[in-house]
């Protein structure tokens, strides 16, 4: 297949060479379909188009910056890396994007209520920020572990003024909050838009979040460009469902000289059965609307996912990347909790920024690429958002001695 | 011809109205299936749609979704289910449908899927996440099997793709009565009469109506605009009371032999 056919993908039935499709109850049916001919629209209407741009540009901060970041690359030894700063976007993540995209389509189709899944809390809070701000209700599914883990961005989504509907099912995580919001979108379906916050799910979404992403692509290759009069040797993002490693290789999947890497949640190693590395690890099936590589077991049940980052603890991925991973163009591999965590605190000492846990996973498999590559070499990481959200649920991980530090210097002193 | 698609031609001509019902296998103990099936059966089922669990059950209200769960913690697979039909066709010869989610189905490879269905005696499929487009992909694994899929309309289905879903679905229209989740409601559904008289003119196949019913009353008004009904949450709601009570499904006889008086009691001519 060339590239070219490759950027025309899905097809008409929204299959990404043999992945993605419409995996749904028939009750839907007709709110997909009416979602595809509402972006179809839109994307040929300049007003439609404009409206998103500026909303980018003067709600959510963009363009954001692309960093060089020397201190990394010096004491990596390898080559120069730069980072994409989505962390620094309006809510802090990449996460507004496709929210902004997303809502400008609700609205444009009618839909008078919002409602979307969150693992982290990234995409609950990006969607009940652009709910706000367009004033529709919201509505925001959340495993009742994640609410438990992420109590900051319940507060933020609440003063946002949405409803966080705690889901008791399951394994109570993302997997879960996604099944509860389908549920909801089934019985609600006339009235509701479901802002969907990755490359996942039944056709268009993983087409629409994609292009909604692919913002995030296009600056850094005219940035790059821009600076440096080339393209990047390596692109480098984490990879969950996979929006912002989508929405950063889409633009550049034309490029045969630019080598793409999507990294994945390794958690605590992938033999020990606890990580959320479906495309390293997983097998062909179908979650969410869509057929992918996901985890499952032998009789085809779905499996929990395993990592530190709640951004990426989920056990499908988006169908578009399984179609990368099998046609060679993009290289995918994944790093531990603990790499991830290493990276974090070596890209906050170094160079001034602390990244998301996702992101972390990113900078982790750049620290393992230094002694591949030369100086001459230019790598770019999608650094997808901050870090602030993860601090209570790492402090103790990441200075586990801190306390005991303390302590033992109190005693001392006495 | 399998059994299910004998059935639909028997009271085509006899305009009998007929009763589907609906139980998790593996609920609510792993092996309770078998007795369940014979016990359904004589209180009036005329057939029943064998669920397999699911992990992730997008469709289901939380009657099905807890019962699924249990079945799952009770050890229940595709294969086990499969064992247990082949077990109960010893001595029952009421019309059996797995009802299930994709990806268990996928994932034990569908030709061999539909082979061991029908050595088992499983007269047809029901997948509520696998849409006419899509299945096209795997039709292959069908070839020439004497059983296929059933698929599904709802209300919001878009007119003009009913012609292929009554083309391609094997022995009837599962005709979804509501726009929601499975779980019993109260009440025959606005719009849902009109709707089913509208598909009496479009489709060729028989027309089973289910989701939300759960009383004979309302049963029976809806059987007198289609060919049946199917009742689930109704029925695992009465296994659960049963349990309750240490009974040995006394109230879920009688809620289907209720249902089944009913449907009797339907006389409209149709057809």
């Amino acid at each position: 297949m060339s590239q070219k056919d490759a950027l025309l993908l899905p097809d008409e039935y929204g299959y990404f060479g043999a992945y993605g499709g419409k995996y749904l109850p028939e009750v839907l049916v007709a709110s997909v379909e009416e979602l595809q001919t509402a972006y179809a629209q839109a994307q040929s209407d300049s007003q439609f188009q404009n409206e998103m741009t500026s909303l980018l540009r003067e709600y959510s901060g963009r363009p954001t910056a692309l960093t060089k970041a020397g201190r990394l690359s010096e004491h990596l030894g390898g080559a120069t890396i730069y980072l994409k700063r989505e962390d620094l976007n309006h809510t802090g993540a990449h996460k507004i994007n496709n929210a902004v995209g997303q809502i400008l389509l609700a609205r444009r189709m009618g839909k008078k209520r919002i409602i979307a899944e969150t693992g982290a809390g990234q995409h609950g809070v990006a969607t009940a920020t652009v709910a706000a701000r367009f004033g529709l209700q919201c509505v925001v599914y959340m495993g009742e572990e994640d609410i438990r883990r992420q109590a900051l961005n319940v507060f933020r989504m609440q003063l946002l003024g949405t409803e966080v509907v705690p889901v008791t099912s399951g394994s109570r995580t993302l997997k879960d909050a996604i099944n509860e919001a389908i549920r909801d979108w089934v019985t609600n379906v006339q009235d509701t838009f479901y802002l969907i916050g990755s490359v996942v799910g039944p056709h268009p979404y993983p087409m629409l979040v994609r292009d909604f992403q692919s913002v995030i692509g296009h600056e850094t290759r005219a940035q790059f460009m821009e600076r440096e009069s080339r393209l990047p040797d390596h692109v480098v993002a984490c990879v969950g469902g996979g929006s912002n490693a989508m929405g950063m290789f889409y633009p550049f999947l034309r490029d045969s000289s630019v080598r793409m890497v999507g990294v994945e949640a390794a958690g605590q190693g992938l033999d020990s059965g606890l990580h959320a590395a479906s495309l390293s690890r997983g097998s062909h099936g179908v979650l969410h609307g869509a057929f992918s590589y996901l985890l499952q077991d032998d009789d085809g049940q779905i499996q929990e996912a395993h990592s530190v980052s709640a951004g990426l603890d989920y056990p499908g991925v988006g169908p578009e990347h399984s179609h990368l991973k099998d046609t060679g163009r993009v290289e995918y591999q994944s790093v531990s909790d603990d790499e991830a965590l290493e990276a974090m605190s070596l890209l906050s000492r170094l160079e001034g920024i602390i990244p998301a846990l996702e992101s972390a996973h990113a900078v982790a498999h750049v620290m393992k690429m230094a002694d591949q590559t030369s100086l001459d070499q230019t790598i770019v990481i999608c650094l997808s958002g901050r870090g602030d959200k993860d601090i209570d649920a790492i402090r103790d991980r990441l200075i586990p001695d801190h306390r005991k530090d303390a302590s033992k210097q109190n005693r001392d002193s006495h | 011809m399998n059994r299910l698609k004998k059935l639909f031609s028997e009271t085509r001509q006899t305009g009998d109205k007929l009763l589907s019902t609906f139980i998790t296998a593996g609920y609510p103990e792993r092996d309770s299936m078998p007795g369940l099936v014979s016990a359904l059966s004589e209180a009036g089922a005329d057939f029943i749609e064998v669920g397999i669990p699911f992990s992730d059950p997008i469709a289901d209200g939380p009657t099905i979704q807890s019962a699924s769960y249990r079945a799952l913690t009770n050890g229940m697979s595709l294969s086990l289910a499969l064992d247990q039909v082949t077990q109960i066709r010893k001595t029952c010869d009421i019309p059996l449908l797995l009802m299930g989610y994709f990806n268990p189905m996928h994932h034990f490879g569908l030709k061999e899927l539909v082979a061991r269905a029908e050595d088992a005696g499983i007269d047809g499929f029901i997948i509520p996440d696998l849409l006419p487009d899509d299945f096209k992909r795997y039709q292959e694994a069908f070839g020439d099997a004497e059983i296929g899929v059933n698929f599904l309309v709802s209300p919001n289905t878009r007119r003009d793709r009913i012609p292929q879903i009554d083309a391609m679905t094997d022995a009837f229209i599962y005709c979804v009565s509501v726009t929601g989740v499975t779980g019993a409601r109260h009440g025959v559904p606005a719009g849902i009469l009109a709707f089913l008289d509208e598909l009496d003119a479009k489709v060729s196949h028989p027309r089973m109506v289910g989701f939300g019913i759960s009383e004979p009353a309302d049963a029976a008004t809806i059987a007198n605009h289609c060919d049946g009904v199917i009742v689930g949450s109704a029925i695992i709601k009465a296994l659960e009371q049963d349990e309750a009570a240490g009974q040995d499904y006394t109230i879920t006889r009688k809620l289907v032999s209720d249902l089944k008086q009913a449907l009797r009691g339907v006389t409209n001519g149709h057809r």
